[in-house]
C-alpha cells in the first residue's frame, strides 16, 4: 500500500470539522476588523465556502487554520474596499489636507485652539489593565463611521502599513491619513467624554 | 506659528510616517508651551498602545475572547458549506 488512509485524511480537510474547530477563531478575527457581528458571520462563512473550493490547492503546508486565516484576510480586505468605496463622497473623495472637516471642526475655535482642551488620562499603564476601559475603547471604535474604524483597525490592530491600505483599499495616502485623522479625534473625543460624563471617578 | 488644530493633524500623521524635522521642531516648539496638546499627544499614543494590546497575531483579541459564533449562524453556516460540499460532490 502507498496511501495510507491517515494520508488522505491530512490531504482532504473536512470544511464542517473546520467550522468547529476553527469557526470561533476565524469569527473573532473578522469581529475585531470589522466590529459587526452580521459582517463577521458572513466573513466565516464566505471564508469556508472558498477553502472548500480551493482545498484541492491546500498543501498541507500551513496549518490548517492558518491557511483559512490567510483567506479570511483576503476576504476582510475586500469587503472593507467595498464598504469604503461605497461610503459617502464626502468622506474619501472629497478629502485633501484643506478640506472642509465637519466630523472634527467642534473640536476646535475658529483660531484652531481647542474648545474644550484634552484632559489627563492619568496612567496609561492603569487605564491599559482596566477592563470597562478596553469595553469604552471598543465601543467607540463602533460608533466611528464604519468606513473610519476599518481603518483604523487595519492600521493599528491589524497593522497593515499606509502604503498597504492605499493599494488594499484603492485611495490615496492622503484620504488614508485622513481617515486615520478622523478615526483617532472620534476616538479620543469619545474615551474623554464617556470617561468623564458617563463614569465619573472610574477612571483613577 | 501652528495652531492646535494643526499640530492635532501633524501628530495624527507622525504616528504614519517620520517627518521631516522643521515639522518635528515646530510641533516641538508648540508642544513645550501647550499642557492641552500634550495630553493629545498622550492620548494619540495610548489609542495605538490600546489597539495594540487587543490585538495578537492569531487575531484573537482581548476586545473579542469571549466572542462566538452563535448556534444559528453554526447551522446557517453549516447549511451554506453542506449545500456546496454536494454541489462540488455533484460537479467531481
Amino acid at each position: 500500500m502507498v496511501d495510507s488512509p491517515e494520508k488522505q485524511d491530512v490531504t482532504k480537510p473536512d470544511p464542517s470539522s473546520w467550522l468547529q474547530e476553527y469557526g470561533d477563531a476565524l469569527y473573532r478575527y473578522a469581529l475585531q476588523r470589522l466590529h459587526n457581528r452580521d459582517q463577521a458571520e458572513d466573513m466565516v462563512q464566505e471564508t469556508l465556502l472558498a477553502a472548500l473550493q480551493a482545498r484541492g490547492r491546500y498543501t498541507g503546508r500551513a496549518s490548517e487554520k492558518t491557511w483559512l486565516i490567510g483567506i479570511l484576510k483576503h476576504k476582510i480586505v475586500d469587503f472593507i474596499r467595498k464598504q469604503v468605496r461605497e461610503s459617502p463622497v464626502e468622506d474619501i473623495h472629497a478629502l485633501s489636507d484643506t478640506a472642509v472637516d465637519s466630523s472634527t471642526d467642534n473640536l476646535f475655535d475658529a483660531r484652531g485652539h481647542w474648545i474644550h482642551p484634552p484632559r489627563d488620562w492619568g496612567d496609561p499603564d492603569k487605564l491599559l489593565r482596566n477592563h470597562q476601559f478596553i469595553e469604552l475603547f471598543k465601543g467607540c471604535l463602533k460608533r466611528l463611521k464604519p468606513a473610519q474604524a476599518q481603518v483604523f483597525s487595519l492600521k493599528e490592530l491589524a497593522g497593515h502599513s499606509i502604503d498597504e491600505i492605499c493599494n488594499e483599499l484603492g485611495i490615496t495616502a492622503t484620504n488614508c491619513s485622513v481617515m486615520l485623522y478622523r478615526a483617532r479625534m472620534g476616538l479620543r473625543h469619545c474615551l474623554e467624554v464617556h470617561m468623564t460624563n458617563d463614569n465619573p471617578g472610574e477612571f483613577q | 506659528m501652528l495652531s492646535c488644530k494643526d499640530v492635532s493633524h501633524i501628530v495624527s500623521e507622525s504616528l504614519d510616517k517620520q517627518l521631516p524635522w522643521h515639522m518635528r521642531l515646530k510641533v516641538w516648539f508648540h508642544l513645550s508651551m501647550c499642557r492641552a496638546c500634550q495630553q493629545m499627544v498622550q492620548q494619540m499614543e495610548l489609542l495605538r498602545t490600546t489597539a495594540g494590546r487587543c490585538s495578537s497575531r492569531e487575531g484573537e483579541t482581548v476586545m473579542t475572547e469571549r466572542e462566538t459564533l452563535s448556534d444559528e449562524a453554526c447551522s446557517r453556516i453549516l447549511k451554506h458549506l453542506q449545500q456546496a460540499q454536494n454541489d462540488f460532490d455533484e460537479h467531481e
